[in-house]
């Protein structure tokens, strides 16, 4: 794990934490919307604050979705919770909002839980040959000196080699 | 019945949040790492691989249905309840999803992890 992944994970904690909260200030001041009332939910849209959450939220995905791409679902999810720990801390010291024993003892076993994956190892699946990227099998390809492409993606894969070995 | 439809807004939000993770963490393993892929073949070649699967847009379209009915469960009930609540699910749901559909190792430790959080993210709501 290099310092930028670990900056990625940070970054999913805080975009997701943040939005979910101006999504929520929002959401009060919009109001109560009924389920008859569809298009209500278009017009909650206009509120600024429903649309900078959407915006966080947003941001939150991209980067969830780079995570993804390097990790296990099981090790981004519980690397990332630490954002109800965030929202319940700033509660406590910067709203100084009264944190009961019990809202305590769920931060503590968030951080644990975060604590037992963060020595372990992100990334424990492996796709089949078929469903890897072509550009990661072009690439084992082109280092292993191995006639270009994979078979599912012949053409593509040999037109990605010569860009990969192409300076 | 504002708690039944409270709790049916959570269950549909942990449903369908479990679905969409699933399907984006599977397109994403099949693009790949995204920063050796951006290093390697520039940033028109990652939004080129991810807009070609169609396991993003089933994802995104899953979470938009969880989006939605998250909107309408925070109209209803509190953002404390709803979101920890949901959330909390959507953790136990994704480690039996995880192992199910991804293959990944759920070992002990990921186990315990997962069932920590949840349980603390349950706290947290209290």
């Amino acid at each position: 794990m290099t310092f930028r992944k670990y900056l990625v994970l940070a970054g999913v904690t805080v975009f997701g934490a943040a939005g979910d909260s101006v999504l929520s200030h929002g959401m009060k001041q919009v109001g109560n919307i009924s389920i008859h009332d569809l298009p209500s939910l278009i017009f909650a849209v206009m509120n600024p604050y429903v649309a900078i959450g959407i915006l966080l939220l947003l941001t939150f995905i991209v980067l969830n979705m780079t995570a993804l791409s390097w990790a296990d679902l099981t090790y981004v999810l519980p690397a990332t919770s630490m954002g109800y720990v965030l929202l319940a801390l700033s509660a406590r010291f910067i709203l100084h909002e009264q944190v009961s024993l019990t809202r305590w003892l769920g931060i503590v076993l968030i951080s644990g839980g975060v604590g037992f994956i963060a020595g372990s190892p992100a990334l424990t699946s492996h796709l089949h040959g078929e469903e890897q990227s072509p550009l990661l099998a072009a690439k084992g390809a082109a280092r292993n000196g191995a006639p270009s492409g994979s078979p599912s993606h012949p053409a593509h894969a040999e037109e990605v080699v010569s860009s990969v070995v192409e300076p | 019945m504002k708690h039944a439809y409270i709790w049916g807004g959570i269950l549909t939000i942990a449903f369908f949040s479990v679905v969409g993770d699933v399907l984006l963490a599977r397109a994403m393993k099949q693009v790949g790492d995204v920063h050796a892929l951006w290093r390697s073949a520039g940033l028109w070649t990652v939004v080129s691989r991810v807009a070609s699967n169609p396991n993003i847009f089933m994802g995104v379209a899953a979470m938009t249905v969880a989006f939605f009915t998250l909107l309408f469960a925070l109209s209803w009930g509190d953002l404390s309840l709803v979101a920890p609540a949901a959330a909390s699910l959507t953790f136990i749901g994704n480690a039996f999803a995880a192992k199910i559909f991804l293959h990944e190792k759920v070992d002990r430790r990921r186990w315990i992890a997962a069932v920590m959080v949840a349980a603390g993210v349950a706290l947290l709501a209290g």
